[in-house]
C-alpha cells in the first residue's frame, strides 16, 4: 500500500505524500461495514419511525437492538486491525451484513409498517422475536424432544447401518441372506411405514425411532458396504504378507479404508432421518418442533411457524456441521474434502 | 549418531536369509470359465541369503510366482518350501514390496512401517524397531507425513522400512522400482544392495530390466514367455558395488536379451 502511494508521488513528480490512495484504501477496507452499520440504523429508525399497524410488544427493543447492531457493525469493522481474528471475521463478514440490513429493513416496512404483505401469513420481525420471548418455554420443550427423538433414532439406524454394511461387504454368505432384503426394503420411504408403525409399536416414540433408525440406516447400508466392497486387494495382500489376521483385516484395513464412504452414507442419512423426524413429529408425536409448527398452524399463529422453522433449521444446520467437523478429524488423511 | 544407534538396533536382530525351494510348480488362472496356464513345471533352489532376479517378458507369470512364494496364492500342482518348510500361508518371514507402495493412505509413514508388528501383536514392545527402520531408509524426520504428502520415491522408501520392520529371512520385490525415475531408481539400487549385504536377507527380485538383474544379483533366471518356464540361470559373478559398465555384465546382458528374443535390437 505504501509502496503504492510512493511511486504515485514519485510518477507526479512531486516529493508529497499523496493522501487520497490511502483514503482510497481505508475506504475499501471499512466502506462494508460502514454501510452496513448504514443499513442497521435504517432497521433500528424503520422499526421506531412509524407506528405499526398491528399490536406487537417488542418493535421498540427490536429497534433499539438494530442500533446496537449497526455500532458493533461500525467499529468492529472500523477498528479491526485491533480486534484480532474477530475483527477479521466481521469485516469478512460485512457484505452479508449490508444485504442483511436491507432485507430486515424492507421486511419491516413491508409487514408491520404499512402490510404490503397480507398480515396473518407475513407477521413482522418483532412478533417473531415475540415468540422466542414470550413462548420460550415450549420452543425449548419441542427442541429437546426433537433433538432426543432424532439422536436416538440416528444413532441406531447409523450404528446398525454400518455393522451391516461391513458384514455384507466382507462376507459373502451375510451379503446373500441380507442384500434382498436390503434391495426390497430400503428403497422404499420411511415414511410409508408410518400409519404400519404407530399401529404396531407400543409408543409413537417407539416408532418413529424406528422409522427415523430406518431412514438413516439404508443410506448408511449401502455406502459403507461400497466402501467395504471396493477397499483395493492390494491392502489386503499387504496386511496379509505382514502376519494380519481376519480380525485386523476387517478393523485396521477394510473399515478404515471404507470410512469416507461411510461419511457420505451418515451424511445422507442424517437428511432423510430430518424428514421423517418432521414428519412423525407432525402425525404421531405429541411433542418436538414438528408438532410445534402443527400446533401453531392450527391456531393460525403464523409468526410461531416462522419462529420455529429458524430454530429446526438452525438444528439440522448445526448437526451436518458437527458431522462434518468429525468427519474432518477422523479423515485428516484425505485431500481435498469439501467444507460444508 | 542416531543412525549409528539405529542400525546397531537393526542388527541386534540378525535375520540371516532362508533357503527357498520351488519343485515343480505349475499354476493357471480361470478367466471366463477357460484354463490360463501361468507357470509350467517351475523349480527353482535357492541358497539363503542369494540375490535372485527373475527376469522375463511382461506378463509371463514372474509376479504369479511371488505371490506363491509370499503365500497369498496356492499353487495348482507343486510345492514350495522356506527352509523345508512347506508354504501354505502368507508369514511375516517372507514380505513382499509391490510395484506400487500400496501403503495405507489412512496411517502415518510412522504408523504404516509399524502395521506388521501391530499385526502379530508385538508392536507395544517393539516400538524402537519401526524408529530403527525409518532411519534406515532415512525418513524419520517425515514419521507423521501422510503418504500423499510423500513423492513417489519415499513412499517405496516407506514400503521398504514397512518389509524390513519384520525383519524377514526372505525379502520378496516385485518390481519395486518399477515406477520410479531412473535417477531415484539408481540410488535406490545401491541401497537395496546394501541392505541386503548387512541384513542377509535371501532376496528375490522380479524385474523386466536385465540391467537392473545384473547390477543387483547373484543370480539371474531368465523365463520364458508365458507360460512361464525357466529358460537359463546365470551365475553373476562380480563383486559389488557393481558398475554398469562392466564388460563382463555388458556381454551377460547381450546374452540375456538374446535369450529373451530381443537380439534383433543389438
Amino acid at each position: 500500500m505504501s509502496t503504492y502511494s510512493l511511486s504515485d508521488g514519485l510518477a507526479s513528480g512531486a516529493p508529497r505524500l499523496s493522501r487520497a490512495p490511502l483514503l482510497a484504501s481505508w475506504v475499501r477496507e471499512s466502506g462494508v461495514g460502514i454501510l452496513a452499520s448504514v443499513a442497521w440504523i435504517a432497521f433500528g429508525l424503520s422499526c421506531l419511525w412509524w407506528e405499526d399497524v398491528g399490536d406487537w410488544s417488542r418493535t421498540h427493543s427490536l429497534g433499539i437492538a438494530a442500533f446496537v447492531i449497526a455500532v458493533v457493525a461500525l467499529f468492529g469493522t472500523v477498528a479491526a486491525d485491533y480486534l484480532g481474528s474477530a475483527g477479521r471475521a466481521l469485516r469478512q463478514r460485512a457484505p452479508w451484513l449490508v444485504v442483511l440490513g436491507v432485507f430486515m429493513t424492507l421486511w419491516e416496512v413491508a409487514t408491520a409498517k404499512f402490510a404490503w404483505l397480507p398480515l396473518p401469513f407475513f407477521p413482522p420481525p418483532q412478533s417473531i422475536i415475540e415468540v422466542y420471548t414470550d413462548d420460550l418455554p415450549k420452543l425449548l420443550d419441542s427442541v429437546f424432544a426433537s433433538v432426543k427423538l432424532q439422536l436416538g433414532g440416528y444413532l441406531i439406524g447409523a450404528t446398525v447401518g454400518f455393522l451391516t454394511g461391513v458384514s455384507i461387504g466382507w462376507s459373502r454368505a451375510v451379503g446373500y441372506w441380507v442384500h434382498p432384503v436390503l434391495r426390497f426394503i430400503g428403497p422404499l420411504p420411511a415414511t410409508a411405514w408410518l400409519p404400519i408403525a404407530f399401529f404396531t409399536f407400543p409408543s409413537s416414540w417407539s416408532a418413529s425411532t424406528f422409522l427415523i433408525a430406518l431412514a438413516t440406516g439404508f443410506p448408511v447400508t449401502v455406502l459403507t458396504w461400497s466402501g467395504v466392497a471396493s477397499v483395493s486387494n492390494a491392502y489386503y495382500d499387504v496386511a496379509r504378507t505382514l502376519g494380519a489376521k481376519p480380525s485386523f483385516l476387517v478393523l485396521k484395513v477394510a473399515i478404515p479404508a471404507a470410512l469416507p464412504h461411510v461419511f457420505v452414507g451418515l451424511f445422507m442419512g442424517l437428511g432423510s432421518s430430518f424428514a421423517v423426524l418432521v414428519v412423525a413429529e407432525m402425525i404421531g408425536v405429541k411433542a418436538g418442533l414438528g408438532w410445534y409448527l402443527q400446533w401453531a398452524q392450527g391456531w393460525a399463529a403464523y409468526a410461531n411457524m416462522y419462529a420455529a422453522l429458524i430454530v429446526m433449521s438452525l438444528l439440522c444446520s448445526g448437526a451436518i456441521t458437527l458431522l462434518f467437523a468429525i468427519r474432518d478429524r477422523l479423515l485428516v488423511w484425505q485431500k481435498g474434502t469439501v467444507k460444508w | 549418531m542416531v543412525a549409528a544407534t539405529a542400525l546397531a538396533e537393526i542388527d541386534a536382530h540378525p535375520a540371516a536369509g532362508a533357503a527357498l525351494d520351488i519343485e515343480q510348480v505349475s499354476h493357471a488362472f480361470d478367466i471366463d470359465g477357460a484354463e490360463l496356464p501361468v507357470l509350467s513345471d517351475v523349480s527353482l533352489s535357492v541358497e539363503p541369503g542369494e540375490f535372485v532376479a527373475l527376469l522375463g517378458p511382461s506378463g509371463c507369470g514372474k509376479s504369479t510366482l511371488l505371490r506363491l512364494v509370499a503365500g497369498l496364492d496356492k499353487p495348482r500342482s507343486g510345492t514350495l518350501r522356506e527352509d523345508e518348510a512347506r508354504i501354505t500361508r502368507p508369514h511375516p518371514s517372507r514380505v513382499v514390496v509391490f510395484q506400487d507402495p500400496t501403503l495405507f493412505p489412512w496411517r502415518t509413514v510412522w504408523d504404516n512401517v509399524a502395521l506388521g508388528l501391530e499385526a502379530q501383536g508385538i508392536l507395544k514392545s517393539q516400538r524402537h524397531r519401526v524408529d530403527a527402520a525409518l532411519d534406515l531408509v532415512g525418513l524419520s524426520s517425515f514419521r507423521n507425513a501422510y503418504p500423499h504428502q510423500l513423492s513417489g520415491g519415499m513412499a517405496q522408501r516407506v514400503a521398504l522400512a514397512r518389509a524390513l520392520v519384520n525383519d524377514p529371512k526372505i525379502l520378496i520385490l516385485d518390481e519395486p522400482l518399477g515406477k520410479l525415475d531412473s535417477l531415484t531408481r539408481i540410488t535406490m539400487q545401491a541401497e537395496l544392495v546394501s541392505l541386503w549385504q548387512r541384513k542377509g536377507f535371501t532376496t528375490l527380485l522380479v524385474t523386466h530390466d536385465a540391467e537392473e538383474a545384473l547390477v543387483l544379483a547373484n543370480r539371474v533366471i531368465v523365463f520364458s514367455d508365458r507360460p512361464a518356464r525357466v529358460k537359463a540361470d546365470i551365475r553373476v559373478d562380480r563383486p559389488y558395488p557393481r558398475h554398469r559398465g562392466d564388460p563382463y555384465l555388458a556381454d551377460l546382458r547381450r546374452q540375456i536379451l538374446g535369450l529373451l528374443g530381443l537380439d534383433a535390437t543389438w
